[in-house]
């Protein structure tokens, strides 16, 4: 606990550079500190993600970033603090998270067709033996229409190029319909339409209701998109509106780059009508 | 046609070899599968030495081989877990030292015994012509449990072979399901020992399968596949020993190799006329 006392962070309020938080949060952290092998790679982290609500982690590789996914959902333990996920220890609530990780092993060996990858999307919803119905196909369709890769869906996954696989692995954390979507460099070998897509559909699940934590080196867009965005380098540099976060001073901080040029933000917007979520009746938020 | 069959149709000790060696192609094509899918090819191949030492114990003292292969099974992957967990050591030294180490013990133990040479070959290189019915009957419910865990661990065992983080976050314990298919893997080398050997239970668990790895689309074409392949293997290797006199064993894995390597020039011929037809079209 002591780490809490040494830490060099700027203090965070948490409720100033929360806004709008409706009902529990989340996601909450609480002073946490994150790492592996005993090793603490950011201390004294908090923040609190609403439902609906999207935070970007910006930091550079080694940062910390994918460290903090991965204890959100519960692969690795927090060392310190406080985390709670949907009120509860990380790695309790597997129907409701969709992960994203930045590495899949065997691509390449296993022979799986696309439409299998996203179909996995289903699987934490039901368990070793509850069958899948004729509306988990038409789900697991929806995903990959969303991602532009309906017409791969017979595809074997070693034939994709790394784009069209960014595609099909994006198309599965979307049939999930998960309340968090936890992504580390979803965006990584997308082309301009891949990102277009991506961007789309991200935002069609805030709109759900759903809640989303990125971890990206896109400050331009993606970044600029979320409601919050946390600065890492090892520590937390800073938190709080895309607005207030990405400055050339902390940009220059975290990344010891000087960022030239007018920064594009937007501000999320839901935009219904999307035919496949409202045909499926997807745009309700889940309660 | 006599060739073929007749081998089969009037010998009892052939049509027997025909069925336990079908029962265990069937075994290894599920298991090596995911020995293939999962990179467990190395501890496949320690566990069917590290087998030895069980084996030939229980046959000085006059046990029966198969409870033997068991207590090895379980020691070696004891060992492996223990010295991964306590030490840096990565799984294949592990893995690498306790094997060496089971197979020279094996090999001590069986050079104890009065016909050392005899028995060391038939634990390495099965008796599939001597199988007698109990050994088939064990070798089915053992396949049958095999297909069983296969069936029910189908969505963790797939997310496992896709990215282990993936199947953890999905609610699917990596652990757990990871010392299911270490245990599948583990019965299908006891019980098949006996009729290929512990040597070239290897070859069955990983010839069959990775051919079908290089044809198939899906998990289950895989298996399918591997089947087939582990079949006619069987069969075609018993033929061959049946007319030219050979070690049955040996053929029978000999052919299982060759069916992969046949397989492996056809497709890579195969791309590379669809890669020049292609070339055509577009030029």
């Amino acid at each position: 606990m002591d780490s809490r006392e040494k830490s060099a962070s700027p203090s965070i309020d948490v409720g100033a550079s929360t806004p709008g938080i409706k009902g529990s949060p989340y996601v909450a952290a609480k002073h946490l500190n994150i790492g592996y092998s005993n090793e603490v790679v950011v201390a004294n982290i908090s923040f609190e993600l609403g439902q609906g609500q999207a935070i970007a982690l910006i930091g550079t590789n080694g940062s910390g970033k994918s460290t903090l996914l991965k204890t959100i959902v519960g692969l690795l333990t927090a060392m310190g603090g406080q985390l709670s996920v949907f009120g509860m220890p990380p790695g309790n609530n597997h129907s409701r998270i969709a992960y994203l990780g930045q590495f899949h092993a065997s691509g390449f060996v296993l022979p799986i067709r696309a439409i299998d990858v996203v179909r996995m999307g289903r699987f934490p919803l039901y368990g070793l033996w509850r069958r899948m119905s004729r509306r988990d196909d038409e789900i697991v369709m929806s995903a990959m229409r969303t991602m532009g890769i309906e017409k791969l869906a017979d595809s074997p996954l070693r034939s994709l190029s790394g784009g069209q696989q960014q595609r099909t692995y994006l198309a599965q954390v979307l049939a999930h319909q998960a309340d968090l979507l936890v992504l580390d460099e979803p965006t990584a070998g997308l082309d301009a339409g891949g990102r277009e897509l991506y961007l789309h559909a991200i935002n069609d699940e805030l709109c759900r209701g759903a809640s989303i934590v990125i971890a990206t080196h896109d400050i331009q867009e993606e970044a600029a998109l979320c409601h919050q965005v946390m600065l890492l380098a090892r520590r937390v540099v800073a938190i709080g509106t895309p607005q207030e976060v990405l400055t050339p001073e902390a940009l220059l901080e975290a990344f010891g780059i000087v960022v030239t040029g007018e920064k594009r933000l937007h501000v999320l917007e839901c935009k219904h009508g999307h035919d496949d979520m409202e045909r499926l009746g997807l745009n309700k938020p889940k309660l | 046609m006599d060739l073929l069959v007749t081998p089969f149709s009037t010998n009892g000790f052939m049509l027997q070899a025909l069925i336990a060696g079908i029962l265990v192609s069937i075994a290894c094509a599920i298991a090596g599968t995911f020995v293939i899918l999962r990179g467990l090819a190395f501890i496949g191949d320690a566990l069917g030495h590290g087998v030895l030492p069980g084996i030939a114990v229980a046959i000085l003292v006059g046990f029966p081989g198969i409870i033997g292969a068991a207590i090895g099974a379980a020691f070696m992957i004891g060992g492996i877990t223990l010295i991964t967990q306590r030490s840096r050591l990565s799984s294949d030294t592990a893995i690498g030292l306790l094997f060496i180490g089971m197979l020279s013990l094996g090999v001590v133990i069986v050079s104890r015994s009065n016909s050392f040479s005899g028995d060391l070959t038939r634990i390495l290189f099965g008796e599939i012509l001597g199988i007698g019915i109990p050994a088939i009957l064990i070798q089915l419910v053992a396949t049958v449990v095999i297909a069983a865990i296969a069936v029910i661990c189908a969505r963790p065992f797939l997310l496992l072979s896709f990215d282990p983080e993936q199947a953890e976050v999905a609610g699917y314990s990596v652990r757990l399901y990871h010392n299911v298919m270490l245990f599948m893997i583990a019965v299908t080398v006891i019980v098949s020992f006996q009729t290929v050997g512990t040597l070239l239970v290897f070859g069955l668990l990983i010839a069959p399968a990775g051919a079908g790895a290089l044809l198939a689309r899906r998990i289950e074409a895989m298996m399918a596949w591997a089947v087939l392949f582990g079949t006619l293997s069987m069969y075609i290797g018993l033929l061959i020993s049946y007319h030219l006199n050979l070690a049955a064993g040996a053929a029978i894995i000999l052919v299982a190799v060759v069916i992969f390597f046949i397989v492996f020039i056809a497709q890579n011929l195969r791309n590379r006329r669809v890669a020049h037809l292609q070339e055509q079209a577009h030029g």
